[in-house]
């Protein structure tokens, strides 16, 4: 079964892959991948992670990204631009670790892009 | 004005040389409200955007933006990346097939570049960004067919002082509130050298 994937988008790869962890735990199956630091692993963001994260979470089902801080937003929205894909989309002004945890367990009910990001929107609004 | 690729290049060496001798005062500017990495963004971006452009051909304007667009976008960490990214996409979108670029081709592409910028970081006029250079520079444009290039270069200048009274609304400076005021921001003074860099292209070319 396909599943909406994942794509936690941090500052610090050391916070993204820290929340892949949490979300692991208690979410096998679900694609959750991580691109967090810059290209040399610093800290900011990298569009070109920021693709190849969406690259590998994306199963057919679509990809929903979540980001730190405001620049990391701004990556986020040129990567989907550049994917010209209508099944990526951003969870905008949405908490990066909670936000990611309840999508990861909507998209493991086998919900569709769309729900899961209604969902998320709802258990934080 | 007219501008066609061998000036628009001559425009970004000068950018890039501005911006390298000024990598530690961007920084320090950044350090003040920010996170202290305008400069070292700034830096490394543009002198991929040298290795570039230095080693590309290029027929039209808008082959050469197009270039320092996307490597802006994939080479800078921070927000002026994707920020200054957006702008050479819009501009370069603006102005293809117009080569060589006259007075209204730029203007619009600018007015482009602006809403790009706008666009990508929900910024307004008054809130203590790159914004507030580039909205000023714009009206410049649209209001003057004919101008003397020193002129361009004073109206940035005004435009990146006055962000020093204003408080932050957009970006990591937001964070600080009334605590950002009395510091410029670090982005609109980075702008202010992308059109000093300009003016000096046209001055040389008159
Ligand atoms: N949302 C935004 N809209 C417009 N400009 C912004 C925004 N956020 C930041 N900026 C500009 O970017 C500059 C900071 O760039 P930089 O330090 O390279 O990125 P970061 O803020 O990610 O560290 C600021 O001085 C400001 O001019
Ligand atoms: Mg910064």
């Amino acid at each position: 079964m396909a599943y909406v994937g994942i794509v936690l988008i941090s500052h610090s790869p050391k916070v993204a892959e820290g929340i892949k962890d949490i979300i692991r735990q208690v979410m096998k199956e679900v694609p959750v991948e991580t691109a967090g630091g810059t290209d040399d692993h610093e800290i900011g963001t990298s569009v070109e992670k920021i693709q190849a994260a969406i690259e590998r979470a994306d199963g057919g089902k679509g990809v929903l990204l979540f980001y730190d801080l405001g620049s990391a937003m701004m990556n986020a929205e040129v990567a989907v631009e550049l994917s010209e894909s209508e099944d990526v989309k951003v969870a905008v002004d949405l908490p990066l670790l909670e936000g990611s945890y309840v999508g990861a367990v909507e998209s493991g009910m086998g919900k569709s892009l769309d729900e899961v990001l209604a969902a998320v929107k709802k258990a934080f609004k | 004005m007219e501008l066609n690729v061998q000036s628009v290049l001559k425009w970004i060496e000068k950018l890039n040389d501005k911006i390298q001798n000024n990598k530690e005062y961007l920084t320090s500017l950044d350090q003040a409200i920010g996170d202290g990495d305008h400069g070292i963004n700034m830096a490394r971006g543009f002198q991929e955007v040298i290795n570039k452009t230095t080693t590309s051909q290029y027929d039209t304007v808008s082959d050469l933006t197009k270039d320092v667009a996307m490597t802006l976008m994939s080479k800078v960490g921070g927000a002026s990346g994707p920020l200054y990214g957006t702008a050479f996409l819009k501009l370069s979108m603006s102005v293809k097939g117009k080569d060589p670029v006259d007075h209204d081709a730029f203007t619009a592409g600018v007015q482009e570049a602006l809403n790009g910028i706008q666009q990508r970081g929900k910024a307004n006029e008054g809130e203590k960004t790159l914004v507030d250079v580039w909205a000023p520079v714009l009206r410049f444009l649209q209001e003057n067919s004919e101008f003397e290039p020193g002129k361009l270069e004073e109206t940035a200048k005004v435009a990146m002082e006055s962000t020093k009274d204003i408080i932050a609304i957009r970006g990591r400076a937001a964070y600080l509130k009334e605590r950002s005021k009395g510091h410029l921001d670090p982005g609109s003074v980075s702008s202010f050298y992308l059109f000093q860099s300009l003016a000096e292209v046209l001055q040389e070319g008159e």
